[in-house]
C-alpha cells in the first residue's frame, strides 16, 4: 500500500496545524459559523443531530493493520467505541467533541491518515474495486491511479471550492465493482492489445434527489493525460455548474442541461487549451507509484478444497463470504458487518483490533473497506480459511450473508443524521429479523438491498435491486420502495412500485416482493433478472393487493 | 485610503475603481462591460487600465484586451463561490503578467494560499482582516502536491508540469 514520504507527512501535519488554528478562532468567536463550516467540512467534520460527526478518509478503502489499530484507539478514547463504514469506503465517528478534533487529526497524521475532503464541495475520497489487485478478472490494478488522483486532488488550489461535492471512481476489471456510472467522473481502465494503457471516461453520474447515470465522454484517454483531462472536466464544471440552487449544482445537472455532445465539446476544447500547463503523468511517476502496490510476497501454493469434510455453516460461509483470487492457493474473504441486531456497517473498537491482528497473521497486514459497508481480507491462504472462520464467528463477523438480502446498505438515518427524514437502523433490524433463516436467504440468491433515510441517497437506494427511501409523512416515518436498480453490471435506476408504506410494514412488504420472485423466476434466474424480465407490475399487484398487517 | 496586500507588501492602493474620484493619470479599474465603452466626452486618460470580472464572466473574453490591461480583479464574494480560482488560472494561462487582484468578502487568510497559487498576487482584504495574519497564512504550507503560481513560498511540490 502507499507509504507517505516526507512531503506527504509534512503536508498532513501542516494541514492539522491550520485546522487547529481555525478551530481555536471559531471557539474564540473570531471566525464566523458560515466560514468555519466551509473549512471544517473540508476536514471531514459535520455538525450532526447529537454531536459533530467526523468522517475519516480511507483512500480507496485500503488500510494497514497499524492504521486500523490507531482507528480503534481513537474510537475508544474520543468516541463511544463504534465506527461506521460508509459507502465511500470511509469511516465515520458519530460522537467526537469539537475541541478534540484537531487532536484526533494529529493522531491520524501519525499513522499517515487524514480526514481531508471527505465532505464539502470539493473532490471527495476516490473509490475503487474492493478486490483491486486480487480479482481474477482484473485488467490493471486501479489503486496506483487512485492514489495519484488523491494527491492531485488534495488541496488543489483551483478545485477546492466547487459548486457541489465531486466524486471520482476508478475500475480496473472487466466487471465494474466500483459503480463508475454513479460518479461525477468514472474511469474505466482499458488496455487494448498492443496499445498503451488508458481510460474510458464517464461524466455526470450521481444519486441524490435526481439520480442520473454517467455518460461516456471519451472512449480512450492515454494514461499520461489523466490529470490534464480531469482538470478540463473540473474547470468546465467550476465555471458553469449552478451555484444558485444546491439541488441543481452537481455536474450531472450541467451534463443534462447542455447535453452530452456539448459538454464533451467543451471538455475537449478546454483540455486542448490547458493540457500544456497541466502535469503530465510520466512513466517514471507511474513506476514509482506502482512500486507502492507490488503484490505481497505470496507463497507457492496450490488450490485445494477447504470445504472437504467441513460442517454446513462453514460451507455456506465459504460460498457466500469468500471470492476467487488470482493467485492459486489464496481466497479473498469478506467480513460481514451485517450481523443480525447490528447497525449495517458498524464495527466496534474491539473488532477493529481483532481484525488488525487477523490481517497481520493471515493477510499481509492489510484490510479493505467496501462500498457495501463490509471489510475484506484480500489475501488469505486457503489452508487458513477454516481457522479464520472460527475466529470470525467469535467476533460476530462471519454472518454468511454477503450478496444476499440482509447484506444491505443503510445510511445512519434519523438516529444520527441531521438531514434524515426517517430511521433506517430500526428498519434494518426488522428486515434482519424477518429474513433470519439463512436457507431462505440463500434460496433468494443475490439481491442488493439499499436504504437511505432521505432523498440525498447516501444509502444508494436508486441503484439497489430493491431500494428503500425513508420519507416524512406528516411527521411519521414512511418508506418508498423501488425495484430494478443496479450499480454494477448493467447499471440502471430503480422504479418506484407505488405509495410508500409505514415503518412497521417494510419487512412484510419485502417478503411479498421476494415471494413474487419465487413464484415467477425461471430456473436459476436471479432476482434482478426476473424484475427486468417481468417488470414491476406483478410486484405492485401483490404488494398492494390486500392490506398488510403490521409486522 | 484603501490599502492592499500586494506581493508581500501592505501598500496604499494606487488604483481607482470607475466611479471613484481619480486623476487623469491614476490607474482605473472598469467592469468588463466598460472595457469597450467609448471614452467619456473626449476625456483622454493617460493612466493604466484594469478590469474587474464578476464571478460569472468568462475570462477568455479578455484574450484580445489583455495586452492593454495592467490589472485584472476577480471577485471572491464568500467561502463558497470558487469561480475566481478558475478565472485566475485562465487569466495567467492567457499569458497575463500584470496584477491579478482578489477582491471581496471572501478574501481572508484561510483562502489566500489557494488564491495565490492560482495566480493572484494582490489582495484587497475583507473588512477587519489583519494584514499580518494574512501574510503569515500565505506561508502556512511548505509543501504542496500541485505545481502552481510562485507567490506562496512552497519549497517542494509533487507534480511538476
Amino acid at each position: 500500500m502507499y507509504r507517505y514520504d516526507a512531503l506527504d507527512q509534512a503536508f498532513v501535519e501542516q494541514r492539522v496545524a491550520e485546522f487547529r488554528d481555525q478551530t481555536h478562532r471559531f471557539l474564540a468567536g473570531s471566525l464566523s459559523e458560515d466560514e468555519f463550516k466551509a473549512l471544517r467540512l473540508r476536514n471531514g467534520l459535520y455538525i450532526q443531530r447529537h454531536a459533530p460527526m467526523l468522517r475519516i478518509a480511507i483512500p480507496y478503502g485500503l488500510l494497514g493493520s497499524r492504521q486500523l489499530r490507531a482507528l480503534a484507539s481513537i474510537t475508544r478514547r474520543y468516541d463511544r467505541g463504534i465506527g461506521h463504514v460508509t459507502t465511500r469506503q470511509n469511516l465515520q465517528l458519530n460522537w467526537p467533541k469539537l475541541p478534540d478534533v484537531p487532536d484526533i487529526l494529529a493522531e491520524l497524521a501519525q499513522v499517515q491518515m487524514h480526514a481531508i475532503q471527505t465532505s464539502g464541495n470539493c473532490v471527495r475520497n476516490v473509490t475503487t474495486d474492493h478486490l483491486a489487485g486480487v480479482a481474477p478478472d482484473e485488467i490493471e490494478d486501479p489503486r496506483p491511479y487512485c492514489e495519484l488522483i488523491r494527491q492531485w486532488a488534495t488541496l488543489n488550489p483551483e478545485f477546492t471550492y466547487l459548486p457541489r461535492k465531486f466524486k471520482i471512481a476508478v475500475s480496473g476489471s472487466s466487471e465494474d465493482r466500483a459503480l463508475i456510472q454513479a460518479h461525477d467522473i468514472g474511469l474505466r481502465i482499458r488496455r487494448d492489445a498492443g496499445e498503451p494503457l488508458g481510460f474510458e471516461v464517464w461524466v455526470g453520474g450521481g444519486l441524490g434527489r435526481q439520480p442520473i447515470l454517467a455518460q461516456r465522454v471519451r472512449e480512450f484517454l492515454p494514461a499520461e493525460e489523466l490529470f490534464a483531462y480531469l482538470e478540463a472536466v473540473l474547470r468546465v464544471y467550476n465555471r458553469l455548474g449552478r451555484r444558485d440552487n444546491i439541488h441543481k449544482a452537481r455536474i450531472k445537472i450541467l451534463v443534462k442541461t447542455l447535453g452530452v455532445e456539448r459538454i464533451r465539446e467543451m471538455i475537449e476544447q478546454e483540455w486542448r487549451s490547458g493540457r500544456e500547463r497541466s502535469p503530465r503523468l510520466t512513466p517514471e511517476q507511474l513506476a514509482r507509484m506502482h512500486a507502492h502496490f507490488e503484490p505481497p510476497p505470496y507463497e507457492t501454493r496450490s488450490d485445494m478444497d477447504p470445504t472437504c469434510g467441513r460442517e454446513a455453516p462453514f460451507l455456506a460461509w465459504y460460498r457466500y463470504n469468500t471470492r476467487a483470487h488470482r493467485v492459486s492457493g489464496y481466497r479473498a474473504v469478506f467480513l460481514s458487518l451485517k450481523a443480525h441486531g447490528r447497525n449495517p456497517g458498524d464495527m466496534t473498537a474491539g473488532q477493529m483490533e481483532a481484525v488488525a491482528d487477523l490481517a497481520d497473521e493471515l493477510s499481509f497486514g492489510e484490510v479493505r473497506t467496501t462500498h457495501d459497508q463490509n471489510l475484506v481480507l484480500a489475501d488469505v491462504p486457503q489452508t487458513e480459511l477454516y481457522r479464520l472462520w472460527t475466529r470470525l464467528r467469535e467476533l460476530e463477523l462471519a454472518t454468511a450473508n454477503i450478496g444476499t438480502l440482509t447484506d444491505m446498505i443503510a445510511c445512519p438515518g434519523l438516529d444520527f443524521c441531521a438531514l434524515a427524514n426517517a430511521g433506517t437502523l430500526s428498519v434494518a433490524r426488522a428486515i434482519q429479523a424477518r429474513f433470519d433463516d439463512l436457507d431462505y436467504l440463500y434460496d433468494l440468491g443475490p439481491i442488493e438491498l439499499k436504504m437511505s433515510g432521505c432523498m440525498n441517497a447516501c444509502g444508494h437506494h436508486h441503484i439497489g435491486h430493491i431500494g428503500i427511501l425513508g420519507v416524512d409523512k406528516h411527521g411519521e416515518e414512511w418508506y418508498q420502495i423501488t425495484l430494478g436498480g443496479a450499480g454494477s453490471g448493467r447499471a440502471g435506476l430503480g422504479e418506484v412500485i407505488g405509495p410508500s408504506v409505514p415503518q412497521a410494514q417494510v419487512a412484510a412488504t419485502l417478503e411479498r416482493i421476494v415471494e413474487v420472485y419465487r413464484d415467477e423466476r425461471a430456473d436459476g434466474e436471479y432476482f434482478i433478472d426476473t424484475v427486468r424480465r417481468i417488470g414491476i407490475e406483478p410486484f405492485k399487484e401483490r404488494v398492494y393487493a390486500t392490506d398488510l398487517a403490521a409486522a | 485610503m484603501r490599502r492592499i496586500l500586494r506581493q508581500r507588501e501592505w501598500i496604499l492602493d494606487p488604483w481607482r475603481y470607475a466611479g471613484e474620484p481619480a486623476s487623469e493619470t491614476d490607474g482605473l479599474i472598469v467592469p468588463l462591460a466598460g472595457l469597450h465603452a467609448p471614452p467619456e466626452h473626449g476625456l483622454r486618460r493617460s493612466g493604466a487600465l484594469g478590469v474587474r470580472l464578476a464571478p460569472a464572466d468568462d475570462p477568455e473574453q479578455l484574450r484580445a484586451d489583455l495586452p492593454r490591461l495592467s490589472l485584472v480583479a476577480l471577485e471572491f464574494p464568500n467561502f463558497s463561490d470558487g469561480r475566481g480560482f478558475t478565472q485566475a488560472t485562465i487569466v495567467r494561462r492567457l499569458g497575463f503578467a500584470g496584477e491579478v487582484r482578489a477582491v471581496g468578502a471572501g478574501v481572508k487568510r484561510d483562502l489566500l494560499f489557494l488564491m495565490a497559487r492560482c495566480g493572484c498576487d494582490a489582495f484587497e482584504l475583507a473588512e477587519g482582516e489583519d494584514p499580518q495574519s494574512a501574510l503569515q497564512a500565505l506561508g502556512r504550507y511548505s509543501v504542496a502536491y500541485q505545481k502552481a503560481a510562485p507567490l506562496p513560498a512552497v519549497e517542494r511540490v509533487r507534480f511538476g508540469a
